[in-house]
């Protein structure tokens, strides 16, 4: 039962072969039983996830119920939950309980899920192995000795272990690709604008976008439809239409124009990386898609142009918590200037620091220009990079990352490491494209993921691609050794 | 040696809106603390702005009000900054690419002076919250009711050669804010302050001196002992061969001086960038016509209109125009007197005089203009004179009524009936027998001036009630 | 690229960290080492570039002035650290 995917339990739910108690009854126990290992929550929070089963199951008895309607999943602990610890991985926000519910946590609420917990993550979202939680490391169940990536390093190694069958994760320059990469799940990140941010802890405000993580490509369209939509509170907000993402699932991919960037195919990549994502491709090539060789030059900018971005806005958007209204305040500052810099020092962790102290430093007079500016820039650019590769083609593939997980504390003491293992994800954020990561084979024993980057408003496409690849692998459907019962 | 002073303002205007700039909460001054400070004006972790689309409109009216250049893409920018009324650690303000770009606006200096000053910009931002230093003990208290507030920061160039220049221009700013209903224009309740930029120059010299900025001038009375005060110490200072520091001093009225602000630990460095949560603000033509359409007459065009299409002096349309209440209240009152110099006369005197006493804004007036209008149309059809009109307008500032009610109630119509001021005449000629000698013994240019004694006394005999042009000519047909 | 102490200094106080005089020299490497990493962009021709602010070019979409929210005091200061009498409290500020 735990291993079905959202598809499968809908079904289950809606012939009322299960009840949502007992699947919330169900993967609670699994999530108690595992948390101790992997780590992957912050909160758990079974009382409010039972009512809120009862109340779904009650819709289901009175056919009220949608497509969702009793599902249990977990949210990425930077969506604030009204009443509900939201801690963003961070002693600054340990005791934050948010007097408000972000959209998506309001939208979810609406579809009927059941919000089990709160998954852990990167402190702020900043991090690539979920390694610097104030809460401490979340464990890859392929491989306890390495991350499941980051910052949505908790929801990705849930969902594999097949404790929740679905988390919501962001994705600031590829939090919700690479940790689905690293451990064996689908992860798709939207087009910018798409996800309400609203309530959504800020990292990077022109680069954040929220998104699902789940087993399947399927899973994941059922869940955007009910996270996607324009949302008012959110100046960033696109209106459109709505899309209902499942619609174009089986669409053929007959005549699809595959790019391939010379970039992405580097020899720094790993060997055995390469060759699943090279298998992937022979696949959509078998189900018609042609694949065009193309070039993305300006890739290797994308890291130090994110590198400056990035930083800027975080040390903008984290200079409200200063101890005054909300969050961690230091013990008897002497003065007002005391409460600040204590309050912050002993309230973010150092990644958090080091990146407040960059962002600070490209936007001080005299450097502007230089860092800043540069780097809006080079945004640009690789912006354009993009649109000429879509004119050539439907899709971009590749490798989500240049090599599978690697082990707790092997990048800590190297913060310029860690950061260049983003070189495939970064971009996307860049230029505000969606892009999905599914599962590809394994390399060395841990998963490989495969990124699909399609141009603007293309998720519908980048699903599709996604599920006729899952119809004829069955790579998202393998469960971890120890995660199996 | 004679120096000239070199003055900037910036103005900054609380916009009239009924929610803050960037969320739904109220703006209304003078709740109770943080009651109006919701999650988005709290800065609480995840929560956004969102765009006013009046205080965009209020912006683009005064841009307009001051025929400057609308920015057709205008953005936002964050200028960070921490302090305790500053609840994101930033404010959201516009540096590059400001709503309302290079303007002019005309300040009168006396009757027949009219000086330009340029504007330079006028952007929107955000107000910060307040800090209450008493009562907290060793404490600040914060409230945050005020933080989001829009405020449009108006910036001159430094054009201003005086501290009476700038107070002028002050005023003239407010007057046209108000005019133009995009401020209450409030100053105790600090709707509307400045700061201003003074330094000092050999006169004739082109350069600037080292400026110092006054911070939070919240009075045309201050804005100019301010800035005096400034300009003399600098003087001082380079007189006695010391040299200006480029600082922020605060101006503390009680002791009329200006005193330096604590230097904070570090230099300002305010590393102000595009607002990442917000887009830029398209403004269109179409836009800018529809708010063209709802502009009032301004207090230039309607200067000229007084004395152009109603004859009054420079000087009464000056007056009558300062600010857009007492030009309306004129207006009003005329609809009704019909006559425009008598209107402007009673408006400027008495209702002025009787508004000073009682220390009321012509908004609050006891009388209003359509009661002024009724008595000054009983002056103009000689139903009373302008005399018993003052009592006429006592008694409704007394509140006993209008004042046909009054001069219905208290008998003080005009006498006008020939046969009854006859009487009252022929009894005033043969009770002074001796004036009337005096009288008529006169030189014919001194007439004029004795028949001045019979028409009192006449006048006081009908209690004041007779009409003194019909007094007159009876009297000198008599006396003849 | 690397940062001299009193830099490392300026940007902590900027930023309202504060930091141990031992550290500095951490603090050196690592920015320094990130800051390697940005200069790459450095020979890149961007004369011509409009900077990118926002991965999609549209505008502002403006709210209503309307009056939406009501007062939620008591639950926005139920997590404050310090309030008294509905106001929030700081070491006092000496202006």
């Amino acid at each position: 039962m735990f291993s079905h995917s959202l598809v499968e339990l809908s079904r289950l739910l809606d012939q009322r072969s299960i009840s949502s108690v007992e699947l919330t009854e169900l993967f609670l126990s699994r999530c108690q039983d595992h948390n101790q290992e992997l780590n992957c929550f912050i909160t758990l929070s079974p009382r409010t996830a039972l009512e809120h089963a009862k109340a779904a199951d009650k819709l289901i008895n009175n056919k009220q119920h949608g497509p969702l309607t009793g599902i249990p999943f977990a949210h990425k602990d930077i969506f604030c939950t009204e009443g509900t610890r939201t801690s963003c991985g961070s002693k600054m926000l340990d005791n934050f309980q948010p007097p408000y519910d972000a959209t998506v946590v309001k939208k979810l609420n609406q579809a009927g899920m059941v919000c089990l917990g709160k998954a852990n993550m990167d402190e702020f979202a900043m991090g690539s192995s979920t390694e610097t939680s104030f809460y401490g490391p979340t464990r890859n169940p392929w491989d306890l000795t390495k991350v499941p990536g980051g910052s949505s390093g908790g929801s990705a190694s849930a969902v594999a272990a097949r404790l929740i069958p679905a988390a919501t994760g962001t994705d600031t320059g590829g939090s919700i690709r690479q940790p689905a990469a690293l451990c064996g799940i689908t992860g798709l990140k939207p087009t910018y604008g798409t996800v309400s941010r609203f309530g959504m802890i800020a990292f990077a405000s022109s680069l954040d976008q929220g998104g699902p993580m789940t087993q399947t490509a399927e899973d994941a369209a059922m869940m955007m439809n009910a996270m996607a939509g324009f949302d008012i509170n959110d100046s960033t907000s696109l209106e459109r239409e709505t899309t209902d993402y499942t619609a174009n699932l089986n669409d053929s991919m007959d005549g699809i124009k595959i790019g391939l960037p010379k970039q992405y195919f580097s020899d720094d990549v790993d060997a055995g990386t390469i060759e699943k994502i090279n298998d992937a491709i022979k696949q959509f090539e078998k189900g018609g898609a042609k694949i065009v060789d193309i070039e993305l030059p300006k890739t290797a900018l994308s890291i130090p142009s994110y590198y400056v971005v990035a930083p800027a806005e975080a040390s903008s958007n984290l200079s409200r918590f200063d101890g005054v209204r909300f969050g961690y305040r230091a013990e008897d500052p002497k003065d007002l200037l005391d409460l600040y810099c204590r309050s912050r020092s002993e309230g973010f962790g150092n990644e958090v620091k080091r990146r407040i102290m960059i962002g600070t430093y490209v936007l001080s007079a005299g450097y502007y220009d230089a860092y800043y500016l540069k780097a809006q820039k080079v945004r640009r650019m690789i912006r354009d990079d993009f649109q000429q590769a879509f004119k050539e083609v439907d899709v971009i593939m590749g490798p989500t990352t240049s090599a599978p997980a690697f082990g707790l504390n092997e990048l800590v003491d190297d913060p310029v490491q860690m950061y260049l293992a983003d070189i495939f994800t970064v971009s996307v954020n860049l230029a505000g494209l969606p892009a999905i990561s599914v599962p590809a084979g394994f390399s060395s024993g841990l998963p490989v993921g495969l990124q699909i980057i399609g141009d603007y408003f293309s998720e519908p496409r980048l699903l599709n691609l996604a599920h006729r690849f899952q119809q004829d692998t069955d790579w998202h459907k393998q469960i971890p050794e120890g995660f199996t019962e | 040696m004679s120096y000239e002073s070199v003055i900037g303002l910036e103005i900054h205007v609380q916009l009239a809106t009924k929610s803050k700039l960037f969320s739904g909460a109220a703006t209304r001054y003078g709740a109770d603390p943080n009651i109006q400070a919701c999650i988005v004006d709290l800065g609480m972790p995840g929560v956004l702005p969102v765009i006013n689309e009046d205080a965009i409109k209020m912006a683009i009216k005064f841009g307009l009000a001051i025929n400057a250049s609308i920015t057709s893409l205008s953005v936002f920018a964050r200028k960070n900054y921490f302090y305790p009324d500053l609840p994101k650690g930033y404010q959201i303000s516009q540096l590059d690419l400001p709503i309302v770009a290079s303007g002019t606006i005309d300040i009168r200096l006396d009757e027949s002076e009219v000086k330009t000053i340029r504007i330079t910009r006028a952007h929107l931002e955000e107000d910060a919250g307040k800090s209450v230093h008493e009562g907290f003990g060793e404490n600040t208290g914060i409230d945050l009711n005020r933080a989001g507030t829009p405020l449009i920061e108006i910036v001159s160039e430094p054009d201003i050669r005086s501290a009476k220049e700038a107070a002028a221009y002050m005023k003239k700013i407010h007057s046209l804010v108000r005019y133009l209903e995009i401020s209450d224009g409030n100053m105790q309740e600090g709707s509307f302050r400045c700061d201003a930029n003074v330094s000092i120059r050999e006169k004739g010299s082109t350069e600037l001196g080292t400026r110092t900025e006054i911070k939070n001038i919240n009075s045309f009375r201050f804005v100019e002992m301010a800035i005096d005060h400034e300009i003399e110490r600098q003087i001082d200072l380079i007189e006695s061969g010391q040299r200006i520091t480029q600082e922020t001093r605060l101006y503390d009225s009680t002791k009329d001086e200006t005193r330096s602000m604590r230097t904070k630990e570090e230099a300002n460095d305010y590393r102000y960038f595009p607002d990442p949560d917000l887009l830029p603000v398209s403004v269109s033509d179409d836009l800018i016509n529809e708010i063209r359409q709802t502009m009032p007459e301004l207090p230039d065009a309607k200067r000229q209109r007084f004395i152009d299409d109603l004859g009054l002096s420079e000087y009464d349309s000056e007056v009558l125009t300062t600010s857009r209440e007492l030009a309306n209240y004129y207006e009003e009152t005329l609809t009704v007197a019909g006559n425009a110099k008598l209107t402007a006369n009673w408006v400027m005197g008495e209702l002025s005089a009787a508004l000073n006493k009682d220390g009321l804004e012509i908004t609050d007036s006891t009388v209003n203009a359509q009661m002024l209008g009724q008595l000054v149309k009983r002056i103009d059809d000689n139903t009373i004179s302008g005399k018993i009109a003052k009592q006429v307008f006592e008694t409704m500032w007394a509140g006993e009524g209008t004042a046909d009610e009054i001069i219905e109630a208290k008998g003080l119509q005009q006498v006008t009936d020939t046969g009854a001021i006859e009487k009252l005449v022929d009894e005033v000629i043969s009770a002074n027998p001796k004036q009337v000698e005096q009288y008529q013994n006169s030189p014919e240019d001194r007439k004029g001036k004795l028949i001045g004694f019979f028409v009192g006394q006449v006048m006081k005999a009908s209690q004041g009630k007779a009409n003194p042009q019909q007094v007159n000519s009876l009297l000198k047909e008599k006396l003849q | 690229m690397s940062l001299d102490r009193k830099q490392i200094e300026e940007i902590a106080m900027l930023a309202r960290l504060s930091i141990k005089a031992e550290d500095i020299p951490v603090h050196q490497q690592e920015l320094g080492g990130i800051l390697d990493m940005v200069e790459q962009m450095k020979p890149v021709d961007t004369d011509e570039i409009v900077p990118l602010a926002h991965p999609l070019e549209i505008d502002a979409r403006l709210r209503p002035d309307v009056i939406t929210e009501q007062d939620h005091r008591d639950k926005n200061q139920k997590m404050a650290p310090q309030t008294e009498a509905g106001y929030y409290l700081v070491p006092k500020v000496i202006e």
